[in-house]
């Protein structure tokens, strides 16, 4: 097999290996160290996709991140990935992509009957056409745009790849390795700074390998290979290609991208697809060079028209033609360069300059080739559909006006250059407010605004001579102001060609009679015509002329259309482009992938999985687990085909009758210890706590400063100035946090320390009429009768030889106690528990029966101490202290908590005893009333009474005070259950609190 | 990312720290009589200026130390970091 357009003797891919990939369902070959975009110019095909919005044919434009065209979709192992660059994709055996954007086929595309009907897609279409009638936008428009448009269609299915994330710090990151990334690398280096240097690119050179220069006696190629290798040998230097640093964040951090293994086939299993680096650099050094600007002209958009540079590109690195007949149409020397390139690889093209009669080095070298060179010349428009066939070219008169001797010359490609922008987006990422450079009609980077500096051509330096000694420099002195070193390297001497001054002229006029479409935005087909289109609608403002007519603002984040949509608003608001100004850049830089942002952080990793010690003895028992918080707990214990509700039911029965065991290691424990803590938990909480003897615990509430109950729990004081706080599991963190800004910055005066213990503990609740017996038994050298460790006592215990704590609290309702351990011992505990506890016939239990105990019991809890609630709506008004000042308190006055109708906790209870009430039910008076339905409230936790047999519910009513024995209706819209209720105590069970005491 | 010099600790990544709102604050002394207005400016009633703001952090996945931390608010900028104990007056 032959490859038409490829080069024998010239080129960088690896002759030696040949790859087959597959476009649009056929087979192709190219050589490994292929672009997808170069393998198959190579054969010859340059049609691969169809546009934005007039499915006009796409062929290729670039040769790197600036490529608005050929983008593609891949698949592999029935994944898709969307948005692939053509220009930058490699080729691995194996890989099948698709062009985008078309149907049935690229070649033929129904959707290009937009291209006819466009004068119904003008600037601003999506505001205009689709607006009327308003029905037919979720019918017709929107349905129909959505399919007409995109550069591909993502995955549905769960991304199977690995991503990772990498944090890294570095005296200096230099983004970008072309001769000025290189020179200001090798100066830092040598001169001990630890450097990273990134590269987008496989091959690291830049323009150094395209180029025909010399640096130090060697060709640019040899150079930056020659500076490669020594900084990869170095220990401070972090050398990376495929990198793309893509945003510029604040205080000096960087986010790269690089792309791992997109470049092979899939056979390393643990090799990351990409990994994202965070990089917090103490200077950075810009040198991402520039990217050629287009000139516009009629039909610029066809395939076979591209950046002269590309073209060069195509040639030099991958050995491959873009077309055998090429017309090269510049304003500047660029365009002789490729030209004299063609001509090396026997070529034959046609140069048109806009110039009248430039000279330089390169313009003498073209012409001592015998290259034909026409000047004051323009393309007029190409001719073609699918490709470039023809090309009308024209005179131009002296002003830029008029065109004359208009004829039709044969090309099969036509090369533009328009002379380079910098690209300036990382430095206006980091702040800096670049200025308009009239020498090179472009913005370059003005003041640094972070530890930032732009060097090379996205600088706006464009010889080698002057970036090289410009990159020498600064990589020395910003790298010697951090290691002070004073080691300098020699600057190498170059040698290039000089080239003369470019020539502003950039959009070429219509003939008469002509229509010709001149695009300036080439991935949304924003053309001349739209931006006119807008100005004449009023839009001034540069940021509302690109949304109004899309320009910029597609995936490529306009590389190559900015500079001349500024170009044309200035020309005709008769500015210059400094006073439009230009639109803002952000990141990223170039599209990145979902996946790569979320990292490993997907699944169960997107979040820490915490467990106690008891979790494999659960696991064992055949517990099911709920997230609780970050933890995992046990809901219930399954024995044989049980459904939730029998086992839940079952385990609360359990408890009320014989005795149950809770794992509740999981509760926050806060361990409050110095002189000052009686006093700081007397702030703290509402109740009072200056008189709570050692060995004793109390229940607790705190608020915030807005009155609302914050937390509770209780609060041990096992020594003098030692106490042990305990708090929700869900609020464990928030309590901690809370209690160190009132020792810290309200109450520096306290002498107090508070320090989190919550995973020092394993915590086993021990509930149930048999509770006592069990711990008798468990603890036969300690007296646990209730006059010696009566209800909220607290005893130092020796459990079978490990110390463990008694802390006699309950939150079933029932005779109960809590027993800690250190958590090693968690197990050890947990198992002698279930031993001893067989004779008293002890059942674990999980959240779900420890939820029933608590509702029937009315203890509240999250769902009802849910941020709104102040003491009173949950009944806690008994704990709120009149004597002393707390946390809070001066709200718990204000007007709306003391209204007489205030919210209340109560009980429900269904009329029939059957019908269970769904949680969030609404309470109202008369289920059939006008809508909006007043309601009095809402039910805020539900389960089956175990007690009673028959439903329960806890719920949050206007004036529950007097509420209790009213016949009302819980309504559930969402369940569409309208049940008929009676409201009772939120005390269901047990209402004098008999059993905790017993 | 912010960059946060802990006064305990050095420099840190942001996401080490929980942001604390203003740090100019003064909870009013425990037992005084206010006025309904005084404590609603106290709990609720917060400058959101643009430029440079005393601002409290909390340095949580570190040495649980809260800083202040004068920080611009439009351009980040941070000029300096104090411990708790500094700027009470
Ligand atoms: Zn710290």
């Amino acid at each position: 097999m032959s490859q038409d357009f490829r080069l024998d003797n010239i080129g960088m891919v690896n002759r030696n290996k040949k790859i087959s990939f597959t476009f649009n369902g056929k087979k192709y070959f190219g050589y490994e160290g292929d672009t997808i975009a170069s393998a198959l110019i190579a054969n010859g095909v340059h049609l691969v996709g169809r546009s934005f919005k007039y499915h006009r044919p796409r062929g290729f434009f670039g040769v790197g991140v600036d490529e608005p065209y050929a983008i593609l979709q891949l698949e592999r192992n029935n994944e898709r990935d969307p948005n692939i660059r053509a220009t930058e994709q490699e080729i691995f055996d194996g890989l099948e992509v698709k062009s985008v954007n078309c149907w049935p086929s690229v070649n033929f595309d129904i959707g290009a009957i937009n291209n006819f009907l466009r004068m119904f897609f003008p600037a601003g279409f999506y505001y205009k056409t689709f607006m009327w009638p308003p029905s037919f936008w979720y019918k017709i428009y929107e349905p129909f745009i959505r399919m007409a448009a995109g550069f591909g269609e993502a995955s549905i299915k769960h991304d199977k790849e690995r991503y990772e994330h990498k944090y890294e710090y570095c005296d200096l990151l230099i983004t970008g390795s072309g001769p000025s990334g290189l020179a200001s690398a090798y100066a830092a280096a040598k001169n001990g700074a630890r450097v990273i240097l990134a590269e987008d690119k496989p091959r690291y050179g830049g323009s150094l390998l395209t180029s025909d220069v010399n640096i130090g006696n060697q060709t640019g190629t040899e150079w930056s290979e020659k500076i490669i290798t020594e900084l990869k040998s170095m220990s401070n230097v972090i050398v990376k290609n495929r990198s793309q640093v893509f945003g510029y964040y604040d205080h000096n951090m960087l986010v790269m991208s690089e792309r791992i293994s997109d470049h092979l086939p899939k056979t390393q299993k643990y090799l990351p697809k990409q990994r994202l680096w965070y990089i917090r650099a103490k200077e950075v050094l810009i040198s991402s060079g520039s990217i050629e600007r287009p000139l516009v002209f009629g039909n610029n958009d066809t395939p076979g028209v591209m950046l002269s540079s590309a073209a060069k590109e195509y040639m030099k690195v991958y050995g491959v033609l873009v077309g055998k007949k090429p017309l090269i149409f510049t304003n500047n020397d660029s365009g002789y360069e490729t030209a004299i390139e063609f001509k090396k690889n026997g070529v034959n093209p046609l140069i048109l300059d806009t110039r009248k009669e430039p000279s330089s080095d390169i313009i003498t070298e073209a012409k001592n080739l015998g290259i034909e060179i026409k000047y004051s010349y323009v393309v007029v428009a190409a001719k073609g559909y699918k490709k470039v066939k023809s090309a009308d070219i024209a005179k131009i008169s002296e002003n830029k006006k008029d065109l004359s001797n208009i004829e039709n010359i044969e090309c099969d490609c036509i090369c533009v250059s328009g002379f380079w922008t910098p690209s300036i987006h990382l430095a206006s990422q980091s702040g800096n407010k670049s200025e308009f450079n009239e020498k090179i009609d472009a913005f370059v980077p003005k003041k640094s605004k972070q530890k930032e500096n732009t060097i090379g051509s996205a600088n706006g330096k464009f010889t080698l001579e002057e970036t090289i000694n410009e990159a020498f420099d600064k990589g020395y002195e910003v790298s010697n102001k951090i290691t002070e070193n004073n080691n300098k390297v020699s600057i190498p001497t170059v040698v290039e060609k000089k080239s003369s001054e470019h020539d502003k002229f950039w959009c070429v006029p219509l003939p008469k009679g002509k229509s010709y479409k001149r695009f300036l935005d080439f991935q949304n087909d924003v053309a001349v015509t739209d931006i006119e289109l807008a100005l004449r609608e009023g839009f001034r403002s540069i940021e509302h002329v690109k949304r109004y007519t899309t320009l910029g603002m597609a995936t490529d984040q306009g590389k190559t259309s900015n500079l001349n949509g500024l170009q044309l608003v200035s020309d005709i608001e008769n500015k210059v482009v400094p006073q439009v100004g230009h639109t803002t850049f952000r990141p990223p830089y170039t599209p990145v992938s979902i996946g790569a942002i979320v990292g490993r952080e997907v699944g169960k990793h997107s979040k820490p999985t915490r467990k106690s010690p008891m979790h494999e003895w659960h696991k064992k028992n055949n517990a099911v687990f709920v997230d609780a918080g970050v933890w995992l707990r046990p809901r219930y214990y399954k024995q044989g085909n049980e459904t939730l509700f029998e086992a839940s039911k079952r385990e609360a029965k359990n408890v009320r009758k014989n005795v149950g065991v809770c794992d509740v290691t999981t509760l926050g424990k806060i361990d409050v210890k110095g002189p000052d803590a009686a006093e700081f938990l007397n702030r703290v909480y509402t109740n009072a706590w200056l008189k709570l003897p050692v060995g004793k615990a109390r229940y607790g509430v705190m608020l915030r400063e807005d009155g609302i109950v914050m937390d509770d729990g209780t609060t041990t004081r096992i020594s003098e100035n030692h106490y042990h706080m305990t708090t929700t599991t869900a609020q464990a963190a928030n309590v901690l946090s809370h209690l160190e800004y009132y020792l810290q910055l309200v109450w520096p005066e306290l002498n107090v320390n508070v320090v989190s213990t919550t995973e020092q503990w394993a915590g086993a609740a021990i509930a149930g009429p048999n509770s006592r017996a069990l711990l008798m038994k468990l603890f036969p050298n300690t007296n646990v009768s209730n006059e010696d460790l009566p209800f909220m006592g607290y005893k130092e215990a020796d459990l079978f030889g490990i110390p463990a704590k008694i802390y006699r609290i309950s939150f079933s309702g029932e005779l109960a106690y809590e027993v800690n351990v250190e958590s090693d011992y968690g197990n050890f505990m947990w198992e002698k528990i279930i031993e001893v506890g067989k004779e008293f016939q002890i059942q674990p239990y999980g959240t779900e029966a420890l939820s029933t105990l608590r509702i029937e019991m009315g203890h509240v809890a999250g769902s009802e101490l849910d941020g709104r609630t102040i003491p009173h709506d949950a009944s806690l008004e008994g704990l709120v202290s009149k004597k002393k000042d707390f946390i809070g308190k001066r709200s718990l006055s204000r007007s709306a908590f003391t209204k007489p109708d205030r919210e209340k906790i109560v009980g429900v209870v269904p009329l029939d005893k059957k019908t269970s009430i769904p949680e969030g039910s609404y309470i109202v008076k008369d289920p059939k009333a006008k809508l909006p339905n007043p309601k009095l409230g809402h039910v805020s936790a539900s389960c089956w009474s175990v007690e009673y047999d028959n439903p329960f519910s806890l719920a949050i009513i206007k004036d529950g005070k007097n509420m209790i024995g009213q016949k009302l209706f819980a309504m559930s819209p969402l369940k569409n259950k309208t049940i008929p209720v009676e409201i009772v105590s939120s005390h269901y069970v047990d209402p004098e609190g008999k059993r905790v005491r017993a | 990312m912010l960059y946060i010099f802990c006064p305990h600790c050095g420099s840190r990544s942001q996401n080490e720290f929980a942001y604390g709102g203003d740090a100019t604050v003064k909870r009013p002394e425990l037992n005084k009589e206010i006025s309904d207005q005084e404590w609603n400016n106290f709990v609720y009633l917060r400058k959101s200026p643009r430029g440079k703001h005393l601002e409290l952090w909390h340095h949580i996945s570190g040495c649980r130390q809260w800083i202040k931390v004068e920080r611009d608010t439009s351009t980040h900028e941070i000029f300096k970091t104090y411990k708790a104990e500094e700027l009470t007056e």
